[in-house]
C-alpha cells in the first residue's frame, strides 16, 4: 500500500524542518524524508560547539520553529523539540533515489525499495552532495580531509586550513586553541563570510592566533606540506594536517534526473526556479541552499513561504519591505516582485541571478533615478562603485577636450567597472542623457557578486575587455569594429618583479595594463637599467609590433599586473583598417621612442625610478616625497600633520629610504588598490572622488588596516583633549605650544573616560582633504623640500630631466 | 624639479624687494630736507621710519604664521622666501631712515641690533642653503638613531672580540664602551669631533698592544681592531650629523630672541622720539 501525502519534503536541513513545522501547523498532510537517522544532518555534522550564526540581522525569521544565534548542540536540540511538539511526520533513513510523475501525481521511490505518492515535492537537500576536492596533485592523500567533526582529537600539530568561507574560518577558529594554524585564502580578502566569522579570523589574525596566506593558489600536496603560489612566488607550507573546506557542489545529477534544468552548464550553476521556489517541473519545489542561499535563516524562511505558496496562499517574503524602502523612488508604483522582474528583464547582468541573489545584491545597492543631464561621476574622481542601467540611458564623454565626443550606453548595459578593476580614476565623465533609473552597487559587494556568480564575472570580462580596447588603443571605433582583436585577448596575471616580454625577444602582441603598473628596462653596459614606468590603463609593445623588430626593452610588473594580452595579428590588421588608430599609435611610439633616447641618456633619472618602484611607488596614486638638498630637518611638516589631526602625526620625516637626496618618508601613499581596505570589518576604510583614502568615525580598532599596510603608515592613536590657543601658550605659557609632543596632561593617556583608557582607532593620511589649501605637511615646509605627487606624473618629469 | 628657497617662484619676493630698496634709494636721492643733514626727523625720515617698523613686525609674524598650522593662505614658503627677501631690504631702508647718523644711543642700539638679527639670519640662510645636502650624504641612508644602535651593537661586538684578549685589552674595551660621548655642549656640538674621543683612545691602545701581542692573539686582535676602526667611523660620522643640525639650529638661538630684544629697543627708540618731539 503506498502512502499518500499532499506535500513530501526531501531533506531535513532548516529548510525542510521550517517547511514540514509549517505543514504540520497547519494541518497539511505531508511527510518529511531524511536520508539519516537525525535531523539536520549538514548541521549536525559541524563540529562540537560550532556557533551557529543567525545572519543577516535585518532579516525578520518566519517559522514555526525558533532560531537565534548558537552553538550547534543548542539549535539542533531546539529544532527537535519543537519539530515534535508539532507532531510533524518524519521519516528517518529514507533516502529517495527517483521521483516519476507529475504534479498532483508524484511517485517517490525510496532506497528501502518502498514507494510514496505526493502532490507536490519541495527539495530541501542543500548541497552537501559533493564536497569540492583541492583539484590538485596529492589531494587524496590520507591527511588530506574535507571535514572536522572533532577539533579536540588534534593537538600540537600543524594543520593548514584551505578556503576562507565560513566553515574553513570556524574549524580555522576551533583548532588553534591546540594547534599551529594556517589559513589559506584564494582571494585578498574575506569576501563571502558571514559578520561574526570575519570578526572571529581578524581578530585572530590580529593577535597572530592563525597566519593567513592571501591570493593563495594551492599547487599540489607533497609528503610534507603544501605548495602554494602567492603574488610573491611559490613556496610550500610546510604541515601534519590539511582541511580543505570549500564548499560543495550541488547533487545536481539527482535533482536534473527529476527533470529540473540549470541554466548553465558551470558547475556553480543553479536551478532555474519562480519567485514561488517552483522550478520548470511543475509541482517541483526547491528551497535553501540549492535554490542558491546557503543562509540558515533565509532557508527557514523560505520552507514556511513554501508551503504557504502551495496552498496558494500570497505571501511576501520577508526582506519585502527593506526593498520596498529601496525602490520608493521607483516610479510607477509597482510591487517589489514586478520591479524584481523588470530588474531582470532590463538588466542582462543580473538575469544570470536567481531571485534571491538578486534580493540580496538589491539590499546593498542604491537605486538612483537622475535626470536627464545630472553627472553621474565626473573623470577623474576615484569613486568605484559600479553602475547598471534599467531604464534610460548615459553619456559617456570619451575625449576630455571635447564634450560632445560621447559613446552612448542604454538600457540594460553597466558602466564604472573600469575604476573597480583598476583601482584608479574614473576615465571619463558620465552623465545622464535622460532621466534613467541606475542602480549603484558598491565596491565590495560587486567584488563579492563577481566571485559568487561565474556569469556576472564572465560578462564583467568579456564586456571589460571590448570597454578598455575602446578607451585606451582605439578611440571612437565601434565594438564590432574590434570584435576580431577581441576574439584573441588574453587575461594574464603576473607577479611583482615578473617579466611580461624581455629585450631581444620577438613580438607578437601587445598588452594592456589593467590593473597594477610596470616598468620598462633595458639593457645598459649588462646591466638591468630602468627608463620608465607604465601604469594601468596604458598598453606595451606596440613598438616591436610596428617596427617588426624584436622587443627593445623588457617589461617587468612593478607590483602585481593583470594585463590583456592583444594578439599582434588582428591588432596590426586594425591599424591596417584604420587610420586613426595607426596614427595615433604611431603617434605614442614616436613619444616612446624619444622619451627613451632620454631617458638612456640620464642613467640617474632611471636609478630614480627604480629606487622609487622599490619603496612601492608603482602602486601610489599619491606620494610624500622630501628633497634632502632642501630639508632643513626642522620637523614642520610632522608639527602640522599633528597639529591638524588631533596631535598624531601620520608621517615620520626621517624614517624610511632615500636615494639620492630623494627620500621617501613614511607616510601613506594611497594605493591603487589599498591594502589597508583589504579587510575591513566596519567597512570604514573608504576612498573619495579625489582618491584620498581614510578612515571614517565607524572605525572599531581592530588594527586589520595597520596590519594589511605594507609600508607601515597607519597606527592606532586615541585622541587627546583640544590644546590650549597660540595666544595663551605665547602669552600664559598654558599648555603645551604649537607642534611640541603632548604628553601628560595633554597627551592621549591622560584622557581617561570612566577610569579606561580613551578607546585607539586606527589614523592615517587623509591628505588634509577637509583642510583648506591641501596637505598641511607640504604647506607648512618652509623650504619647499616636501612635494606630494602622483607617482606616474612624477615619473615622467622625472625622465625627461630633473 | 625642485628649486631652492632663493629662486622660488621665480624670484618673485627679490623682485619686491628690489623694488622697496630702489624706491627708498630714489626718494632719499631726490628728497630735500628743509634744514640740516637728512635725518629720521624729516618728512621722508618719518616715511620710512614707519614703514621699517611695520616692516619688522611683520618679519616677526612669521614666528606665529609658521605655527598656525590650520591657517588658510599662502604656504610657509611663500612667507619664508618673501621673509628672506623684505628682511634684508631692511637694512636699505632702516640705513636710509638713520640718515647715516650714530651715536651712542638707544636709536642706534635698535639699528645695531637689528643688524645683528639680520646677519644672524643670513646665516641661517647659508646653512638652511649648504648644509641639508652635507647632512644627507653624510648620513648615508641612515638615522641618527640607526647610527646610535649601531654604535651600541659595535660596543657589545668589541667586548666579546676582547674576551680572550686578556684583562688589560677588556679594560680598555669597557672604559671605551662606558666613556665614549656623542654631542655635548655647544662647543662640542658644532665642532663634529672629540678630541679626547674614549674609542680613539681604545683604538690607539689596542693597536700599540697589538704589536706586542703573541702570535695565537694576531685573529683576535686583528678582529677587535676592525670592530673600532668601523665604530670610530660611525662616531665621526654621528658627530658631524651632530655638528649640522647644530648648525641648522644654533643661529635661531640669536636671531629669534634678539629679535624681541630688537622689538624692545624699537618702542625705547620710538617713545624716546616723541619725547623730544
Amino acid at each position: 500500500m503506498t502512502e499518500r501525502v499532499k506535500i513530501a519534503i526531501v531533506g531535513s536541513g532548516p529548510a525542510g524542518l521550517s517547511a514540514a513545522g509549517r505543514a504540520a501547523a497547519s494541518g497539511v498532510s505531508h511527510v518529511l524524508l531524511e536520508q539519516r537517522d537525525h535531523i539536520s544532518d549538514t548541521i549536525y555534522k559541524y563540529q562540537k560547539g560550532k556557533l551557529v550564526m543567525a545572519t543577516p540581522d535585518i532579516l525578520p525569521l518566519r517559522s514555526e520553529l525558533s532560531f537565534q544565534i548558537g552553538i550547534r548542540e543548542e539549535v539542533l536540540g531546539n529544532w527537535e523539540k519543537q519539530i515534535n511538539g508539532l507532531k510533524a511526520n518524519i521519516r528517518y533513513n529514507s533516502e529517495v533515489v527517483a521521483i516519476t510523475g507529475e504534479k498532483g501525481n508524484f511517485t517517490l521511490k525510496l532506497s528501502d525499495g518502498t514507494t510514496l505518492n505526493a502532490e507536490f515535492v519541495v527539495f530541501a537537500i542543500g548541497l552537501q552532495g559533493n564536497i569540492r576536492l583541492l583539484g590538485v596533485p596529492g589531494q587524496d592523500r590520507e591527511w588530506v580531509q574535507y571535514q572536522l567533526n572533532d577539533p579536540d582529537e588534534y593537538s600540537d600539530e600543524t594543520i593548514v586550513v584551505v578556503g576562507a568561507g565560513d566553515a574553513g574560518i570556524e574549524n580555522a577558529l576551533a583548532l588553534t586553541k591546540q594547534n599551529t594554524v594556517v589559513i589559506l585564502n584564494r582571494g585578498s580578502e574575506f569576501a563571502r563570510i558571514k559578520q561574526g566569522n570575519l570578526t572571529a579570523i581578524t581578530a585572530a589574525i590580529e593577535k597572530n592566533q592563525i597566519e593567513c596566506i592571501y591570493s593563495a593558489d594551492t599547487v599540489r600536496v607533497d609528503d610534507d606540506g603544501i605548495v602554494v603560489k602567492t603574488p610573491q612566488g611559490e613556496t610550500k607550507v610546510k604541515c601534519d594536517r590539511i582541511i580543505a573546506r570549500l564548499g560543495a557542489l550541488p547533487p545536481r545529477k539527482f535533482v536534473e534526473s527529476c527533470g529540473i534544468k540549470f541554466p548553465y552548464s558551470d558547475p556553480s550553476s543553479l536551478p532555474e526556479l519562480s519567485g514561488q521556489y517552483e522550478s520548470n517541473v511543475p509541482g517541483l519545489y526547491v528551497i535553501g541552499a540549492l535554490a542558491g542561499y546557503p543562509l540558515i535563516k533565509q532557508a527557514m524562511n523560505q520552507g514556511y513561504e513554501v508551503i504557504e505558496y502551495i496552498q496558494g496562499n500570497q505571501l511576501k517574503p520577508a526582506d519585502e519591505p527593506l526593498l520596498e524602502q529601496k525602490f520608493a523612488n521607483i516610479p510607477g508604483n509597482r510591487s517589489v516582485s514586478e520591479i524584481l522582474a523588470m530588474l531582470q528583464e532590463s538588466v542582462p547582468l543580473l538575469s544570470g541571478l536567481t531571485t534571491l541573489q538578486l534580493r540580496e545584491f538589491l539590499l546593498d545597492s542604491n537605486v538612483h533615478a537622475p535626470r536627464g543631464g545630472d553627472v553621474i561621476f565626473e573623470r577623474n574622481d576615484y569613486t568605484n562603485s559600479f553602475y547598471s542601467i534599467v531604464d534610460g540611458g548615459v553619456n559617456i564623454q570619451i575625449d576630455p577636450e571635447d564634450e560632445t565626443k560621447v559613446v552612448s550606453l542604454g538600457q540594460g548595459e553597466f558602466f564604472g567597472e573600469m575604476g573597480l578593476l583598476s583601482g584608479r580614476r574614473r576615465t571619463a565623465t558620465v552623465m545622464a542623457s535622460k532621466p534613467s533609473l541606475l542602480i549603484e552597487t558598491p565596491r565590495r559587494s560587486m567584488i563579492k557578486l563577481i566571485n559568487s556568480v561565474e556569469a556576472v564575472k564572465r560578462v564583467m570580462d568579456e564586456v571589460a575587455v571590448g570597454r578598455q580596447i575602446q578607451t585606451y588603443i582605439a578611440p571612437g571605433i565601434p565594438l564590432q569594429d574590434l570584435q576580431d582583436l577581441i576574439r584573441t585577448v588574453k587575461v594574464e596575471k603576473f607577479e611583482q618583479g615578473a617579466v611580461l616580454f624581455r629585450e631581444g625577444e620577438a613580438g607578437d602582441c601587445l598588452y594592456l595594463i589593467q590593473r597594477g603598473s610596470v616598468t620598462v628596462s633595458r639593457e645598459v653596459s649588462g646591466k638591468e637599467a630602468v627608463i620608465s614606468y607604465v601604469a594601468a590603463g596604458n598598453y606595451v609593445g606596440e613598438m616591436a609590433l610596428i617596427s617588426n623588430a624584436p622587443r627593445s626593452a623588457t617589461i617587468r610588473a612593478a607590483v602585481a599586473v593583470e594585463a590583456l594580452r592583444l594578439d599582434g595579428v588582428p591588432f596590426q590588421a586594425l591599424m591596417g583598417r584604420n587610420e586613426a588608430v595607426r596614427r595615433t599609435i604611431e603617434a605614442r611610439y614616436r613619444g616612446r621612442m624619444l622619451e627613451n633616447i632620454e631617458t638612456t641618456e640620464q642613467p640617474e633619472a632611471g636609478g630614480i625610478i627604480q629606487f622609487l618602484i622599490e619603496q612601492g611607488l608603482g602602486e601610489a596614486t599619491d606620494v610624500l616625497l622630501i628633497d634632502e638638498a632642501l630639508c632643513v630637518r626642522c620637523d614642520n611638516c610632522e608639527k602640522a600633520c599633528a597639529e591638524t589631526h588631533q596631535g598624531t602625526s601620520r608621517l615620520n620625516r626621517e624614517a624610511g629610504p632615500t636615494y639620492q637626496t630623494i627620500h621617501v618618508p613614511t607616510s601613506c601613499r594611497h594605493c591603487e588598490h589599498p591594502h589597508c581596505m583589504v579587510d575591513c570589518p566596519p567597512d570604514a576604510l573608504r576612498r573619495n572622488a579625489n582618491g584620498e583614502v581614510y578612515i571614517t568615525d565607524s572605525c572599531i580598532g581592530c588594527g586589520n588596516c595597520e596590519r594589511n599596510c605594507p609600508y607601515g603608515v597607519i597606527h592606532m592613536a586615541a585622541k587627546p583633549p583640544k590644546k590650549p590657543g597660540l595666544l595663551q601658550w605665547l602669552l600664559f605659557g598654558r599648555g603645551p605650544g604649537p607642534g611640541q609632543a603632548v604628553s601628560g596632561k595633554w597627551g592621549p593617556d591622560s584622557n581617561k573616560e570612566g577610569g579606561a583608557p580613551k578607546p585607539k582607532k586606527a589614523v592615517k593620511c587623509d591628505m588634509c582633504k577637509d583642510v583648506l589649501g591641501g596637505p598641511a605637511c607640504v604647506r607648512a615646509c618652509p623650504t619647499g623640500a616636501a612635494l606630494r605627487v602622483e607617482p606616474s606624473e612624477f615619473f615622467r618629469v622625472v625622465s625627461q630631466g630633473l | 624639479m625642485h628649486q631652492s628657497i632663493l629662486v622660488f617662484r621665480n624670484f618673485r619676493y627679490l623682485k619686491w624687494a628690489l623694488s622697496v630698496a630702489a624706491v627708498s634709494i630714489l626718494l632719499y636721492v631726490v628728497h630735500e630736507p628743509e634744514y640740516g643733514l637728512p635725518n629720521g626727523g624729516t618728512l621722508l625720515g618719518y616715511v620710512l621710519g614707519t614703514f621699517g617698523a611695520l616692516l619688522i613686525l611683520w618679519l616677526m609674524w612669521f614666528g606665529i604664521r609658521k605655527r598656525r598650522y590650520g591657517a588658510g593662505g599662502a604656504p610657509v614658503e611663500d612667507w619664508l622666501s618673501a621673509h628672506i627677501y623684505l628682511g634684508l631690504t631692511l637694512i636699505v631702508v632702516a640705513t636710509l631712515h638713520t640718515g647715516f647718523q650714530f651715536g651712542w644711543n638707544v636709536h642706534t642700539l635698535a639699528y645695531g641690533l637689528m643688524m645683528i638679527v639680520i646677519l644672524s639670519g643670513v646665516f641661517g640662510l647659508f646653512a638652511y642653503l649648504r648644509v641639508p645636502e652635507l647632512m644627507t650624504n653624510n648620513r648615508r641612508g641612515m638615522t641618527l638613531v640607526q647610527m646610535m644602535r649601531e654604535i651600541s651593537d659595535l660596543d657589545t661586538a668589541c667586548r666579546e672580540a676582547a674576551l680572550s684578549l686578556g684583562d688589560e685589552i677588556n679594560r680598555i674595551v669597557l672604559k671605551a664602551s662606558q666613556n665614549t660621548r656623542i654631542g655635548g655642549n655647544i662647543r662640542r656640538q658644532l665642532s663634529g669631533d672629540d678630541p679626547e674621543c674614549a674609542t680613539s683612545e681604545a683604538s690607539r691602545a689596542v693597536r700599540h698592544l697589538a704589536d706586542h701581542a703573541p702570535p695565537s692573539q694576531a685573529e683576535g686582535f686583528r678582529a677587535l681592531m676592525g670592530l673600532l676602526a668601523r665604530k670610530e667611523e660611525l662616531l665621526s660620522r654621528a658627530r658631524r650629523d651632530v655638528r649640522y643640525k647644530a648648525l641648522l639650529d644654533i643661529w635661531l638661538f640669536f636671531h629669534v630672541p634678539l629679535s624681541f630684544a630688537l622689538l624692545g629697543a624699537l618702542i625705547a627708540h620710538i617713545v624716546s622720539v616723541f619725547f623730544y618731539w
